[in-house]
């Protein structure tokens, strides 16, 4: 289990204070100028120094990342933005930084910010996370307050703003050029990509979008040093990171763990087990609802973390845990996953658009056996269809899915057919 | 998705901000560079809709338009593709439930069952006295406390049919419930206290 002294987030369950006062106890904003002084060029290195790779799902490089801003400031100014958006089924991790740790975010906003030479920041949070927005605004304010952003930044030289934003209800935007489309007023459709968001993104202006969780650990990994983070975890997958372990487990709960800590031993560890034990554990899906799920066989040595997944043919995308124990009608829950992404697709692209939906409702007739064999390989090939072909991963978030049910559970979806063709057969005679 | 169509509702004549709410536009405004006000429609929206007692006439969208400068029809995308805004009146207590597959695998059914029994009411669907409108939601984010509901702007968590019941029937009795954790969690901590950081803080970081 990871040490304590390794947590970076010791709020978490907001046990203490999460305004200022609390949060300079526990460490933040203490040599926040110290750590600008370290330069552009030096904390962008210490951060691809510690292996930070993106939080958010797609698992991107983060200093990687911050070094596609251009490297001088022209007529246009630099955004950062960050991705609060967090929508993802079985993910509720940046919900718990906001409302019990929010000034480890702002720290974090003012030192990338100042790395990729923005003046100003906003913070895209989703619309129905209307107390933790109250939270993190209260923390803006104390912030403004105490000098620590605004004009002269931790008396840095540096002018930081940082504005809150609200969104409304809309999945898509999580998808970060769909993010900047809604930031600037519109509908949340992705946008095409080139131009990326650090040529051209919000207003038109260089831009980095960042998920909550990466911009709130970079103070720490400063402070204490890259090698520190980078000495967490496997080569290339490196660090702490917050899990969400949901389902059917006996204590469902957000803990901050090293990447790559097998997946029975988070679920065992921190969560009470799976509900019945390890033995009655039916499936998982590691990475919040659009990686591929992995059946018991799987899960048994797993390691959660990037590439250990993608070895498996699922993702940690937001290390949001989803427990399915024998009980579960597994495919009735990938059919409802269906019909979430359904509901989310923006309706720019005709394949996710159409597809989703052409998905969603041929896996309610599999919940029932209502449909033939070969219907199963057609669904296949439809999410390959899917998959690929649109503006934005949306379509592949739908596609994925499926495509690790069919992949892990076929024999359940013919027996279904079979059952439902022989029941037909007695209710005809 | 449907637009402002013909089954919404006409609404009021005419809409104007309230004056506290005015002030508050131009502090919302004045967040984003000049020029580009539109990016505060959807704040503006926002507290329409709350002005408006939980839904959004087309009168209140119009003077939104007007107010950013923006064509009316780009704000009426804008209101019909976010799901938050709400284009027909709902009751007082909007309920919220969400049944995606993290909360449908901890028993959204049973909420949804207990939803039912005490308003006599289902998705989509008002009381007859217009104090609750019932809906079904994709997933509010809340996961390691599902299942769980959202009502106006407080989240209630770690339901069941037991504890949605008793949350539903003290609002009608007219009682404020405390939102989170209706089990008395602590946020996303395990149901039986936290198993890490338990020397928390005022250990640490004591520069």
């Amino acid at each position: 289990m990871l040490r304590d002294e390794d947590r970076i987030f010791t709020n978490l369950y907001g046990q203490e204070d999460s305004g200022l006062a609390g949060a300079r106890k526990r460490g933040d904003w203490q040599n926040t100028k110290t750590l600008l002084e370290m330069g552009r060029d030096g904390i962008i290195q210490a951060i691809k120094d510690s292996g930070l790779r993106g939080r958010g799902g797609a698992g991107f490089g983060a200093g990687l990342k911050w070094s596609f801003m251009p490297k001088e400031v022209g007529a246009k100014p630099h955004y950062l933005v960050v991705n609060a958006d967090e929508s993802e089924p079985g993910t509720c991790k940046d919900r718990d930084i906001m409302r019990n740790d929010p000034h480890k975010l702002l720290e974090g906003c003012l030192i990338a910010g100042f790395a990729m030479a923005a003046h100003a920041c906003y913070i895209y949070i989703r619309g129905e996370f209307i107390r933790e927005a109250e939270r993190l605004q209260a923390a803006i304010d104390e912030a403004y307050e105490a000098g620590l952003i605004g004009k002269n930044a931790c008396k840095s030289g540096w002018d930081f703003d940082i504005y809150l934003h609200r969104g409304a209800g809309a999945y898509i935007c999580g998808e970060e050029t769909g993010l900047l489309e809604s930031l600037e007023g519109k509908k949340g459709q992705p946008r095409l990509k080139p131009p990326f968001p650090a040529n051209a993104g919000l207003y038109g202006c260089p831009t980095t979008v960042n998920n909550v969780e990466t911009i709130a650990v970079a103070p720490e990994i400063l402070r204490r040093g890259p090698e520190w983070f980078a000495g967490i975890g496997r080569e290339n997958n490196t660090g702490t990171k917050l899990f969400c372990i949901s389902g059917h487990v006996n204590e469902p709960c957000l803990v901050e763990e090293a990447m790559g800590i097998s997946l029975r031993d988070l679920i065992e560890t921190h969560a009470g087990g799976v509900r019945g034990g390890w033995d009655n554990l039916l499936a998982v899906i590691p990475g919040g609802s659009s990686v591929p799920v992995l059946p018991k066989s799987i899960c048994d040595t797993v390691l959660m973390d990037f590439d250990s997944l993608k070895e498996v043919k699922s993702g940690l995308g937001t290390a949001a845990v989803i427990v399915m124990d024998k009980s579960t009608d597994i495919v009735k829950a990938i059919a409802r996953l269906a019909k979430f992404y359904m509901h989310e697709s923006c309706g720019q692209c005709t394949p996710c658009r159409e597809g989703t939906g052409w998905m969603w409702r041929v896996m309610e007739r599999l919940v029932k056996g209502e449909a033939q064999i070969n219907e199963i390989d057609m669904l296949e090939e439809v999410t390959y269809e899917v998959e690929g072909h649109t503006i934005c991963a949306l379509g592949d978030a739908a596609a994925w899915p499926i495509q690790g049910l069919i992949r892990h559970f076929r024999p359940e979806l013919e027996r279904r057919i079979h059952e439902r063709q022989v029941g037909g057969d007695t209710e005809a005679a | 998705m449907s637009g402002p169509s013909k089954k919404a509702p006409a609404g009021p004549e005419s809409f104007a901000f309230s004056a506290e709410n005015q002030a508050r536009i131009e502090a919302l405004v004045a967040k984003y560079p000049e020029g580009r006000q539109a990016s505060a429609v959807l704040p503006l929206l926002d507290l329409a809709q709350r002005e408006c007692g939980g839904w959004l006439p087309r009168a209140a969208m119009d003077h939104v338009a007007e107010l950013l400068s923006m064509a009316p029809i780009r704000v009426y995308e804008v209101a019909t593709f976010y799901t938050m805004f709400n284009l027909r009146p709902v009751g007082a207590h909007f309920v919220q439930v969400c049944t995606t597959t993290p909360c449908w695998l901890c028993g959204s059914n049973e909420v949804v069952r207990a939803v039912r029994e005490t308003l006599g009411i289902g998705p989509g669907e008002t009381t007859e006295d217009g104090k609750f409108t019932v809906t079904e939601v994709e997933c509010l984010g809340a996961c390691v406390n599902a299942p769980m509901i959202q009502i106006n702007d407080d989240y209630y968590e770690d339901l069941d049919f037991d504890r949605t019941k008793k949350l539903l029937e003290a609002l009608q009795r007219g009682e404020t419930p405390t939102p989170g954790s209706q089990t008395g969690r602590r946020y996303g901590a395990p149901q039986s206290g936290p198993k890490t950081l338990l020397a928390t803080a005022s250990g640490k970081g004591k520069a």
